[in-house]
């Protein structure tokens, strides 16, 4: 494979199988999107920002782009904008990861901090605010952003319908919701029989705690019909997975993918026997080694510690 | 008996208890008798017999919409988790 540059090489990630974590009778195989060019399944969604925005003439040459993001996002835009000559504000939970805030900085990327607390809620609050008051600065806006859905409907799903043609359910994480619409929507044209689940963060309390009822947010991306259920997985059940996904089948990967095969451990007895199920990883655990997920010791003790900033 | 948990939000309502014991074999029923020991919560929970939009109610970790909404059935050793809705969370449907 050789490609002209980075923003080329975006997809076309390994889909392998998990022998040891499959219920008895059942396949699951883990779409591993850490294998991005910069280790995650949002450079799919960054490509497609940028690039549908160039297309529909939204974006201008050299213009900066403005995007509220926990951190994938944003390290999957500062590549493409890179390459393509845009500068990039990122806004993000106070938070977030020290390895990406640093990842961030290298990439030349201007950070603007929300507060931790109001989770990524907050980093669209002043994202909004901030696009508001600058004319000048173009936000694709992740959230709300068609190019999002279409991303994983034009090169996610395609790839899992080629590599596992007999694929019967699709279990991916919820965050912007782009993965599950866009790839639930082409898997059920595909076949309508296929099952698409999603796994839902159980965030800490500290998350939860400050939340006001009033001010619920819906990202418009998500399309709760593709949905056949959705299920949440608390800190410590996917952290488990996570440390099992690397001591049985040799896979190192952030906690959003033990959530995953959690819940596609769990949906098995709904499919007849024999089905196959796609669990998408959306990243590798790099990224999250500073928050002590992986260090030895009680997972539930670690759980417990970190479960404010394990998703964040 | 089904336990039910309250939301941080919410628990000014319950003296400050994280779960309440509730009897019923369905989220309606459960709801109908925690409402009934915690009246102030109807209005937080509920509207017009629904459950509330931006709040997301799980039974043992699984959206109730998918299930059979508020009708959704409850097992003795169940877990009901009302939720507030954060990104990725929905307003009812």
């Amino acid at each position: 494979m050789i490609f002209g540059d980075i923003s080329q090489a975006v997809g076309n990630t390994p889909l392998v199988g998990l022998p040891r974590l499959s219920p008895e009778g059942y396949t699951i195989y883990l779409k591993l999107e850490g294998h991005n060019p910069t280790g995650s399944v949002k450079d799919r969604v960054a490509k497609y920002l940028i690039e549908q925005a160039e297309l529909y003439g939204q974006l201008k040459p050299g213009q900066r782009v403005l995007e509220p993001t926990s951190g994938n996002t944003g390290i999957g835009l500062a590549a493409i904008c890179k390459v393509k000559g845009y500068p990039l504000t990122c806004v993000m939970p106070e938070n977030t990861s020290e390895e990406r805030k640093q990842l961030l900085t290298m990439f030349g990327v201007r950070i603007v901090h929300s507060p931790a607390t109001e989770g990524s809620n907050g980093s669209v609050r002043v994202a909004r605010e901030m696009a508001a008051a600058d004319p000048e600065v173009y936000m694709p806006f992740q959230y709300g952003n068609p190019a999002n859905a279409l991303a994983h409907y034009e090169t996610t799903a395609p790839e899992i319908i080629a590599d596992l043609p007999d694929v019967a359910a699709f279990v991916a994480g919820l965050g912007t919701g782009g993965t599950v619409t866009g790839a639930g929507k082409r898997l059920k044209q595909w076949n309508p029989e296929v099952k698409v689940f999603a796994a839902e963060p159980e965030y800490g309390d500290l998350v939860y705690g400050l939340r006001n009822l009033e001010e619920g947010y819906v990202p418009e991306v998500l399309d709760q019909s593709v949905l056949d259920s959705r299920i949440k997985v608390n800190s410590l059940k996917a952290l488990q997975a996570t440390r099992d996904l690397a001591e049985l089948e040799g896979i190192f990967a952030g906690v959003s993918t033990g959530a995953s095969i959690v819940v596609a451990q769990r949906v098995c007895a709904r499919l007849p026997e024999g089905s196959k199920i796609v669990a998408l990883s959306p990243d590798g655990g790099w990224k999250y080694l500073s928050t002590g997920a992986y260090a030895p010791g009680e997972v539930k003790e670690i759980a417990t510690a970190i479960s404010g900033t394990l998703w964040a | 008996m089904p336990v039910v948990r309250i939301p941080t939000v919410m628990r000014k309502h319950t003296d400050g208890a994280a779960k309440v014991e509730a009897s019923g074999s369905t989220v309606r029923e459960v709801f109908d008798e925690l409402v009934a020991s915690h009246p102030d919560l109807q209005e937080n929970l509920l509207d017009d017999g629904r459950v509330r939009g931006f709040i997301n109610v799980y039974v043992d970790d699984e959206d109730i919409r998918y299930i059979s909404g508020i009708d959704t059935p409850v097992a003795d050793d169940s877990e009901i988790a009302i939720m507030p809705a954060v990104a990725g969370g929905s307003n009812g449907r």
